[in-house]
């Protein structure tokens, strides 16, 4: 094996040692990672990790806000791949650090290392030798390249991972002391709106400049192509500036959008690049065996972050600085340069926090906003923030999927043969990928450039739609296919999970139906198609917990699903429990996950626990609404969401595993939660609801 | 010109110059600096800037300047500090409630009102006052378990 291939990634990309930490005199360390916080709690679990390594208090700890700078480039934060790739980077470069400062000591001390022993940073030695880290900061140069043979402490020793350590950053958001990027202001800064229209894909046919005369306050009135907004002194002034700017244009054309309530043919029709996911070649099926086909529809879905996106920019004679709550700074860096024809060293893109989604929401989108206001107003910060209703029917969506899975069930009951087609836009729509922008402000501009229609990675990299498309059970023979649409009048990119939930959704559906169809239980149907002990373990673990087969109160009904995420990250299992007195409404969810190492065993259950009420607020609840013309879920009213009046109850077992490598955990729950509520749905009524959101009216539309 | 509006902010009397339409939250965020209180959606639908208005939990982004005159404003800086936490903040940290928590100071708002009128609160009235504030993260049954422990936390209290 070469030495490069144990290094993790992000050591890799970036192996100088001085890009991930540094040693301060004055008794802290700085960690600069390059993954960011996006209230999934990874400044956290870097903390600890990085304060376990070097036997230091987690207050020595502090994190440097990631900019394409300094900060090492780690690619996008997300995939629930932070910890794995991050974390590991984080944990070798603060065990080689510890190792380097320990030499030094030694050698001022003239002991050997061994004899040396640190606490908090302290360095102690024989009879009365002391120093510290903090003494021999300035001696001890970082500048070197990562050491894949170094060996960070075993798992056994260490005191910090793999306990649950409050999060760093959760008080200052208790308090409201904690900015976020909305709270921020620079000396000078001024303040943008954009308008778009309803439409997507609308051309501004004309705007009668006259509605803003004598507007107070305003700077700047930009227009180039279809992209409109202005820039006013204050946000107060600019809100009223945009209410003027929307009587005033005229907007025309724009994309044909399909039918709400008839997705499936829609998706089915449309010009799309078919290719085969994975193929198993098997028997041929045997005399007896049955065939079962079911289709199965996952709408389109909206990111609806809490907070609209929001981004600053300013363009200084040196080039231009954004600020951005975006999950890829260097990624955005790279559209941003494509927009404005810089070269990539002329912008520097930071990173400040922002409401969260877990998805790729309107971050990056408003961030170009910003920048192209802020060139009408050199030298000038300029903060951009958009409206809830371009948040909500603006930002990329989550794709709608139609799935069809034919399964052939031999007279043993065992599967013998499956197959599961797709058919549904691309989940990647990213900036960076590609030598064409993918943000929406591009696509509107004097020049524009073409809509980035988005893609699915191969599943070698995680896949797109087709995510966990492949079962992981054992059977014999299987046809995984996709058709991947290269139209998009609705546009779409990474929500979390990207297309595992809708295809969890459909697989444990599916096995839902065929186990009862055969009169077995869904949970015993399951573990007989399954080797993979971690798999069985959760499932087993999820089924014991919520006392799988026992009573079940009148009215409700219970469900269960099983996916591993990625079939390569974390394991998941999820028994849901479903009211149907009125609109179906989940009372209770029993997850059991197996993460590999749980660096921070709280955080995993936050994010876990979160995932799954996320996902229950999907399937039972979310549908991003249209007409043939426009995006009409565009406020909560017409996009509702999970409310506290209608949150599950959620219990989550972690299988300890403390000596297996971290798979992360953000975002397993989503499909075996979606599927659980389905099945729980069945179990109640004998119905089955197959396409989302699982409403009441759609529980009726199936009984018929 | 105006001549201003006085009002009371986190207990101290002040006086706004900005226009009596403007609304409340933009007078906070803007003229006040006061941050914690949040634009989720300026239509009263998401709880993120609610703050108190002589004790009662309202949506400051659709709340107009003019009707706040005289009365006391309380926004979630007023109600506790790292130093002096409001027991729901307390409570919020011990169980680690938040995510991004963007939502989460329009919470702290709705539970400090209510477990100012009713003390000992079921979970289905901690729900119900809480049926305002959306979350995205999910961060609900924290946020719930949370509230309870900061009514028993003020019992123990009193
Ligand atoms: S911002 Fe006021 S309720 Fe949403
Ligand atoms: S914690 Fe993110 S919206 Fe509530």
């Amino acid at each position: 094996m070469s030495a490069e291939a144990v290094l993790p990634l992000g050591l890799r990309v970036t192996p100088q040692l001085d890009r991930w930490l540094s040693i301060a005199p004055e008794g802290h360390v700085t960690l600069s990672p390059g993954k960011v916080e996006i209230g999934q709690g990874i400044l956290t679990a870097l903390a600890q990790i990085c304060a376990d390594e070097l036997d230091i208090a987690i207050e020595r700890v502090r994190l440097r806000p990631a900019d394409t700078a300094a900060s090492p480039n780690e690619g996008v934060t997300s995939g629930s791949l932070s910890v794995s790739d991050c974390g590991l980077s984080v944990r070798l470069a603060a065990a080689q650090t510890r190792g380097l400062l320990l030499a030094e000591a030694a050698r001022l001390l003239s002991v050997p290392q061994e004899a040396l022993s640190v606490e908090d940073g302290a360095i102690t030695g024989p009879g009365n030798l002391a120093t510290s880290y903090w003494e021999l900061a300035d001696k001890v140069s970082l500048a070197r390249p990562a050491d894949p043979a170094v060996q960070p402490k075993a798992p056994g020793a260490r005191t910090l991972t793999g306990r649950p350590v409050p999060r760093i950053d959760l008080a200052g958001k208790v308090f409201g002391t904690r900015p976020f990027i909305h709270d921020l202001d620079e000396p000078g800064m001024v303040h943008g709106r954009v308008l778009r229209p309803l439409r997507p894909g609308a051309t501004l046919e004309s705007l009668d400049e006259a509605a803003l005369a004598g507007l107070d306050g305003l700077i700047a009135l930009v227009r180039d192509g279809s992209f409109l907004g202005l820039v006013c002194e204050s946000e107060v002034q600019a809100e009223a500036g945009l209410a003027r700017l929307a009587t005033a244009a005229r907007w025309a054309g724009g994309f044909p959008l399909p039918d709400q309530h008839d997705l499936s043919p829609w998706l089915q029709g449309e010009p799309a690049e078919a290719s085969i996911v994975d193929l198993r070649e098997g028997a041929a099926p045997s005399p007896g065996t049955r065939r079962l086909v079911r289709r199965y529809l996952k709408p389109y879905l909206a990111h609806a972050s809490i907070g609209p996106s929001c981004a600053i920019a300013t363009w200084a004679e040196d080039g231009l600085r954004v600020l951005t709550h975006s999950q890829g700074i260097f990624n955005l860096r790279a559209d941003l340069a494509l927009v404005f024809g810089l070269p990539e060293d002329g912008i520097v893109v930071g990173h400040a926090e922002g409401a969260g989604c877990y998805g790729h929401n309107g971050a990056d989108d408003a961030a170009l906003d910003a920048a192209l206001l802020a060139r009408a107003v050199p030298g000038r910060p300029v903060r951009l923030r958009w409206s809830r209703a371009d948040e909500l029917a603006r930002s990329p969506f989550g794709a709608a999927m139609a799935i069809e899975i034919a399964a052939e069930v031999g007279e043993d009951g065992r599967i013998a043969g499956w197959s599961h087609e797709i058919w549904s836009n691309g989940y990647v729509a990213r900036p960076g990928r590609a030598g064409s922008p993918a943000l929406l402000a591009s696509f509107d501009l004097e020049k524009p450039f073409p809509l980035y229609i988005s893609q699915d990675p191969p599943l070698a990299g995680g896949g797109g739609a087709q995510r966990n498309a492949v079962p992981l059970y054992d059977f014999p023979a299987w046809r995984i296919a996709k058709n991947r649409l290269l139209t998009m009048p609705l546009r779409t990119s990474s929500m979390r999970a990207l297309g595992a939930f809708g295809n969890v959704f459909a697989i444990e559906s599916m096995m839902d139906e065929i186990a009862h169809e055969q009169g077995e239980d869904p949970l015993a149907f399951r573990l007989r198609h399954l080797s993979d002990e971690r798999a069985r373990t959760v499932l087993e673990r999820a089924a014991a917990n919520a006392d799988w087969g026992g009573a079940v109160a009148e009215g409700r009904g219970r469900g269960l699903a099983f996916a591993r995420y990625k079939n390569t990250g974390a394991y998941c299992a999820v028994v849901a429990e479903i009211d149907l007195a009125a609109e179906p409404r989940a009372t209770q969810l029993w997850i059991a996950v197996d993460v590999g190492e749980a660096i921070n065993p709280d955080g995993v259950a936050n994010q876990i626990e979160g995932g799954a009420v996320q996902a229950t607020s999907w399937t039972l609840k979310e549908e991003v609404a249209f007409t043939r013309e426009e995006v009409t879920s565009a406020s909560w009213e017409s996009y509702p969401i999970l409310r506290f009046g209608e949150v599950p109850e959620v219990t989550v077992e972690i299988v300890p595993r403390l000596d297996l490598p971290p798979l992360g955990a953000g975002e397993c729950a989503q499909g075996p939660t979606a599927a659980a509520l389905a099945n729980a749905v069945h179990a109640a009524l004998g119905v089955r609801v197959r396409q989302m959101p699982i409403t009441r009216d759609r529980i009726i539309a199936a009984m018929e | 010109m105006e001549a201003g509006t006085r009002l009371t902010v986190n207990g101290a009397g002040l006086t706004v110059n900005a226009v009596p339409e403007t609304m409340l939250l933009d007078v906070l965020r803007g003229e006040l600096g006061l941050k914690a209180a949040r634009f989720g959606c300026g239509e009263g639908l998401c709880g993120a800037c609610r703050v108190l208005v002589d004790g009662h939990p309202v949506a400051s982004c659709n709340t107009p300047l003019w009707s706040v005159a005289g009365r006391a404003v309380t926004t979630p800086e007023g109600l506790g500090t790292a130093d002096a936490p409001h027991p729901v903040q307390a409570a919020l940290i011990a169980e680690q409630a938040a995510q991004c928590g963007y939502c989460i100071s329009g919470i702290v708002v709705s539970a400090a009102a209510l477990l100012a009128r009713s003390p000992d609160p079921d979970d289905a009235a901690i729900r119900a006052a809480l049926d305002p504030n959306l979350c995205r993260c999910g961060a609900h049954n924290r946020i719930l378990r949370a509230v309870r422990r900061a009514a028993a936390m003020r019992d123990r209290a009193a």
